[in-house]
């Protein structure tokens, strides 16, 4: 996890300039979907948006949890989880079943609706730059400190400078830390996250082990439930061959 | 019923209607894609035809519950219906195969769970245990056909691997089930209050007993109507108490639950869930238990019929308001099924009865009731002479 590769937003230093919008598109050969990039929205052909909210601006994109819930939902393991960070999807292995967009904590998956065969869509955390020792496009794009890259551990330990050494000026919380058992991209914000758009309904806990708890006991249903159904099904069989005796040797007798 | 067969009946215009609908909205769904297809989105993934793969499996529950019944537990009582409730399993997940791989994004790659494992996934599971499970109900169902054709030898490997495959079939069921809850565990913020919990998928395992045990009593009726032959009252009568001791665990479970995790304020706030859950619990719960207690009703005909009909509507609504109405509000965005979404269900709805009506014509799957008494006696007496020569 410490070499791991991820993002830190910092709401408070984000003045709304769209430079990681743009970068993004150029980056991903992705096309023009809205001329004022405010009122744009994620969708299969926008990875990274810019939402403003009154004064303050807020970025969604992929968070790329470190348990992600796509890699553990997905039944064709078309998700998976890079060394160096991004979560990455295989147009190859996914049969379409939109469990990851479900199931993703964060709502991020999209997917590519006006295809004959659609592909999920979402931020790849630039991985082709990041494998090559660059930042990612939106990070290297940002003309202040607010799009950060780097190795996860540096983020945090950033995010909490930021928070320290500014008293009052953060709301006390890094959104993707602990949520949804810890995320690659990290926010800190002057206000509560649910007023930029935050999830706050998502647990502290990987969300894979919510699944696990059912998962688990399955080799405890087949076995116990294998040998009562067996155990039944003699006893049931035996029982009903010893009545029927019963009954005809009465009846013999009676005869 | 081949008298009539050029009469234009109701039933027949509407099949036609039916059918003209689901092919042309096949045609949409195959050369459009899903987004000109359905009403489905970023937002809203999953819809009416994922419900409806739930209410299926659901509805076929009775495949292995009777089974189990007739043939583990050996209640030859309901052996009678043993038949039934094997073929509506086996055609209900011919259907839900079918609904499964249209609802896909990609359906040429349905196949890729067979190479492509991730046994983390519940809908790998799900994938695995409904194709075994699927295996197994040819296997259970196959007796009937090889009668009909005389393949004695084939019959015989046939029969003497059932048991074992009746058990098995028995396990699958339970965790696919059950697994159709698990799906949603692992999306607590999305799923509204009322219907998430950690018990998901015991909820699913509990409630789809009743609704299979419903829709073999519904057959009944259909088939009454249809070929004027009724199942045994007692059977019904014994169906009913099934139904309505199943009901009871259900609504204890799901209060209990409510109540002991703090739940109950939902019960009472002004919200459409609120109303979408009520009415679940009345038509669900409240109506069917009513009838199957009534003294009047319960060993009824058509009081149990209609007890029957409001369980597996409850049901339907149950499943459709966790996979629908418990996601509206966490994704900002309602959901209502597209012409093409309810036009290629329709079709399938019908393809799975006329394919029941057939196979019932064709075979012997209402074995009648003295024949079938007959049978046992005659192989009771033959297990009871050879086991004498044993001993001797």
């Amino acid at each position: 996890m410490n070499e791991q590769m991820g993002l830190l937003f910092d709401a408070s230093e984000c003045i709304g300039c769209g430079s990681c919008y743009e970068a993004c598109k150029a980056e991903n050969k992705l096309p023009v979907t809205n001329k004022d990039f405010l009122k744009d929205h994620l969708s299969d052909k926008t990875y990274t948006v810019v939402e403003q909210y009154g004064d303050l601006y807020a970025r969604k994109m992929c968070m790329h949890c470190a348990e992600p819930t796509c890699v553990s939902v997905c039944p064709v393991g078309a998700f998976t989880k890079t060394k160096l960070g991004p979560v990455l999807y295989d147009e190859n292995k996914c049969i379409g079943c939109r469990y990851c967009m479900q199931a993703c904590p964060h709502s991020m998956p999209r997917y590519e609706w006006g295809s004959t065969s659609p592909r999920v869509k979402k931020c790849v955390l630039c991985h082709h730059r990041l494998e090559k020792g660059q930042l990612t496009a939106c990070a290297e794009a940002c003309p202040v400190e607010a799009t950060l890259c780097g190795k996860v551990t540096d983020l945090v330990a950033e995010a909490k400078r930021r928070i320290k050494e500014n008293p009052g000026k953060y709301y006390p919380h890094i959104y993707g830390l602990e949520e949804a058992g810890g995320s690659n991209v990290m926010v800190i914000s002057p206000v509560p996250f649910e007023q930029l758009g935050y999830s706050s309904k998502v647990p502290k806990q990987a969300m894979p082990d919510f699944t696990m708890q059912a998962m688990e006991k399955i080799p405890s249903v087949v076995s116990v439930g294998g040998i009562f159904l067996t155990g039944m099904y003699w006893l049931t069989k035996r029982k009903n061959k010893i009545a029927r005796e019963d009954n005809e040797n009465g009846e013999g007798k009676r005869k | 019923m081949k008298k009539d067969f050029g009469k234009i009946t109701f039933w027949k215009s509407i099949s036609v209607i039916i059918a003209v609908i689901g092919l042309f909205s096949f045609y949409i769904r195959f050369s459009k894609g899903l987004g000109s297809s359905t009403h489905l989105s970023d937002f809203v993934p999953w819809g009416l035809w994922i419900g409806f793969d739930f209410i299926g499996v659901g509805l076929a529950a009775a495949g292995f519950t009777i089974a189990a019944t007739a043939h583990i537990f050996h209640n030859h009582k309901y052996e009678s219906i043993a038949r039934p409730a094997i073929l509506t399993a086996f055609i209900g997940y011919m259907m839900v195969v079918a609904l499964l791989v249209i609802d896909l994004g990609k359906p040429e790659n349905f196949w890729h769970p067979l190479i492509m494992w991730n046994i983390h996934s519940v809908m790998f599971e799900i994938t695995v245990c409904v194709m075994c499970y699927s295996t197994i109900l040819s296997i259970e169902f196959a007796p009937v056909i090889l009668e009909k054709y005389n393949f004695p030898r084939l019959l015989k490997f046939i029969k003497s691997i059932t048991p074992g495959a009746i058990i098995l079939g028995v396990l699958f069921s339970t965790l696919h089930q059950s697994s159709f809850g698990s799906l949603y565990l692992i999306v607590p913020g999305k799923v509204y209050p009322l219907w998430y919990s950690s018990f998901l998928p015991v909820h699913f395992f509990i409630s789809c007993i009743a609704a299979g045990l419903a829709m073999i009593i519904f057959e009944a009726y259909l088939c009454a109507r249809a070929f004027g032959q009724g199942l045994n009252i007692r059977i019904l009568s014994g169906l009913g108490k099934g139904i309505l001791i199943v009901l009871c665990i259900e609504f204890v479970f799901k209060f209990v639950e409510i109540f002991t995790v703090g739940k109950a304020p939902l019960l009472f706030i002004n919200a459409s869930e609120t109303y979408f859950f009520w009415l679940e619990i009345l038509i669900g719960f409240v109506f069917p238990v009513w009838i199957l207690t009534n003294p009047k009703y319960k060993v009824n005909r058509t009081g149990i019929y209609f007890a029957a009909i409001l369980t597996i509507s409850g049901f339907m609504l149950n499943r459709m308001n966790v996979c629908i109405t418990s996601l509206v509000r966490s994704s900002g965005q309602s959901y209502s099924p597209s012409f093409e979404e309810i036009g290629i269900t329709l079709f399938l709805v019908m393809a799975a009865m006329i394919a029941f009506k057939v196979v019932v014509e064709k075979f012997d799957v209402f074995e009648p009731e003295e024949a079938l008494q007959e049978e046992n006696k005659i192989a009771e007496n033959g297990e009871m002479v050879l086991q004498k020569q044993h001993v001797n």
